[in-house]
């Protein structure tokens, strides 16, 4: 699990280096937030090697604060849960307080956990125990100082798999509850 | 949608054989030598032979479905035709018993098919062949397109009477068609006919449709719809094609059930991640909770009296089968065996109630009687789930998926003996049978 989230991770940095390139060829964003929308896209210039390695460079930079990007990789948007339970585990603590602390940074955000489960289970079950284990989170975020009208919640149950894949590591993968941004991100 | 219009413009006439056909002296069914026991798990099925209808192709088509569906319910054993030594039979005379003997046929079916002012007219005969024996002898008339339908209410008649129990072939399953793959997997609810003919396509795949469920007068279903914003349930009425909300829960909603009657609908609903079931009563859309305990309560099914709801719960601490009044009195737990009890589904005769059980990194589809009793597992693999009855409760249909598979019906009977997969095509979950379509 370990390996996976800082595969996972580094994946995400390069998505982000190269949106960040793709970005910087056409309008260079500031730290602040943009106050007027971006420039039709379409006449923008390519980046000149886009389907390469990405490219190298200062990724922290490159990810505006407040942003979806930002909770996602600078926080973590993905807690996960042991078999058929719905307890918050230690290794989970930690992204929620950031998570709680990210939100209260930025308190126009409101956000949707979803709940979901391994496919070790029948329908029905899954959905209530991916319901259950997105209501912890929520509960989490609100002892936290998060306002509870600021979270909805819903469960995948096994609908969702993050990972296809079947064995262990899969499964554990897909038990977790993602903590999705519905509005109010730069 | 051409399989709406089916239940409405479908008509049989029904004619007594004995009258059509004169020469010969009325059914006796008190002497018929021949009889499937259904009850036996060791069954050696009745070998019968289904020659082809006359009356050209549709003759041929009907037949073959005919001995497909026998063929199916593991009673019997249609024959090669290629074995029949008299061919070119005629309906309206006398099979030449000898020659279906020397073939050891047991039963022998024969028909024919004529066209009648843009009708078709079946008629068909079912033969005891050592007693030398009229068993039936029915004319059905119905409109071209709806050959298989006539076929299937044939081969319920021909099991009825050699098994002395309802058929359940003129029957449709409603289910969820999955397609995408595992990685992005897409869901719409779906409609066909029990052998798999006929598909038809409810809903498009945009948002994540589950746990379809017929009522008992087989033109409405429900069903649930989940989506980012949120979950619903729904009755879809299958000959008008509407669609209709149950109404908004303030928390996800799933899991719904037709009372037997179809007056009313259980469900579950989740608040703050605590499920309880709940039941409506469609005519005045009023809703009573059932169970309020800080567990898992869901999948509630309705004995065939109405009086009794079985359900899922971990109320003690992993998920069990646990038998409640349908007001939600006394619930009490039936299931102790080892493992995990799922989706309980009771059986329409009232006898059984089939569930998914999960132990030792397997599922099984099984059986049990309403006090827990008797259970028997029926099947196992990497992941079975989700029984449904077929209207005689004789067989159960489920989904099977393999290791890193997708999802396929399968069916099983109640003894564990007739294993195999439903000839649907497709990807498929969550089958629910239909009650037999009038």
């Amino acid at each position: 699990m370990a390996t996976s989230f800082t595969a996972r991770t580094a994946l995400n940095l390069a998505l982000v280096a190269a949106a960040a390139a793709s970005l910087s060829a056409c309008t260079r964003p500031k730290p602040a937030f943009q106050t007027q929308p971006p420039a039709p896209a379409p006449t923008a210039p390519a980046p000149t090697t886009p389907d390469t390695a990405p490219p190298a460079g200062p990724v922290g930079s490159a990810t505006v604060p407040g942003s979806q990007q930002d909770f996602v990789v600078n926080v973590g948007d993905t807690v996960l849960f042991d078999f058929d339970s719905y307890s918050i585990r230690e290794d989970a603590r930690g992204i929620l307080a950031a998570q709680a602390g990210w939100l209260r940074q930025y308190p126009a955000v409101r956000v949707r956990i979803e709940g979901n489960t391994d496919e070790l289970g029948t329908r029905e079950y899954n959905l209530a125990l991916g319901a259950r284990r997105a209501n912890a989170v929520r509960e989490f975020l609100v002892s936290n100082g998060i306002g509870g009208e600021r979270i909805t919640t819903i469960s995948y149950g096994k609908e969702r798999p993050v990972d296809p894949g079947t064995g262990d590591e899969a499964y554990a993968r897909n038990r977790n509850a993602k903590t999705a941004i519905v509005s109010g991100a730069r | 949608m051409n399989s709406m219009r089916f239940l409405k413009s479908f008509a049989f006439a029904l004619v007594a054989g004995a009258a059509v056909f004169g020469g010969l002296a009325a059914p006796a069914p008190a002497h018929a030598q021949i009889e499937v026991n259904v009850n036996r798990g060791d069954i050696q099925p009745l070998p019968i032979a289904v020659p082809a209808f006359g009356g050209g192709q549709v003759g041929a088509d009907i037949s073959q479905v005919i001995a497909a569906n026998l063929q199916r319910s593991g009673l019997f054993r249609p024959l090669d035709p290629n074995s029949f030594v008299e061919r070119d039979l005629n309906a309206a005379i006398q099979p030449a018993f000898p020659s279906w003997k020397q073939i050891n046929a047991q039963a022998l079916v024969n028909g024919q098919v004529t066209v009648r002012d843009g009708q078709l007219v079946v008629d068909f005969r079912l033969w005891d062949v050592f007693a030398e024996q009229q068993l039936l002898g029915l004319q059905f008339t119905s409109t071209p397109e709806n050959w298989r339908r006539v076929a299937h209410k044939i081969s319920d008649q021909i099991y009825e009477r050699l098994t002395g129990e309802k058929g359940y072939f003129d029957t449709r399953v409603v289910f969820v068609a999955e397609g995408g793959g595992r990685a992005a997997r897409t869901k719409r609810l779906a409609i066909m006919d029990q052998d798999g003919a006929n598909p038809s396509y409810l809903t498009d795949g945009s948002y994540i449709v589950m746990t379809p469920r017929f009522s008992s007068n087989s033109q409405e279903i429900t069903y649930m719809a989940l989506r980012p914003e949120g979950s619903a349930i729904y009755l879809f009425n299958l000959e008008t094609g509407r669609r209709e909300s149950l109404g908004n829960f303030q928390g996800m909603v799933f899991a719904p059930r037709f009372s037997p009657d179809g007056s009313k609908v259980a469900f579950s609903v989740e608040r703050s991640g605590n499920s309880d079931i709940f039941v409506m009563d469609l005519r005045n859309r009023s809703t009573a909770r059932l169970t309020a305990d800080p567990s898992i309560d869901t999948s509630a099914s309705f004995s065939p009296d109405g009086a009794r709801i079985v359900f899922n719960s971990d109320r003690s601490g992993s998920p069990q089968l646990y038998v409640m009044g349908a007001d939600g009195s006394g619930p009490r737990r039936i299931s102790f065996g080892q493992g995990r009890y799922t989706t309980p589904v009771w059986s329409p005769t009232g006898e059984f109630i089939a569930f998914t059980k999960q132990i030792g990194g397997q599922f099984h589809i099984g059986v049990m009687r309403p006090d827990g009793s008797d259970e028997r597992i029926l099947t196992s693999s990497y992941l079975d789930e989700g029984p449904t009855w077929a209207p005689n409760g004789r067989v159960l249909m489920f989904s099977r998926e393999g290791r890193g598979s997708g999802a396929k019906l399968w069916s099983v009977d109640v003894t564990g003996r007739v294993l195999q997969p439903v000839p649907y095509p497709g990807g498929a979950s969550d089958p629910a049978w239909s009650p037999l379509l009038q």
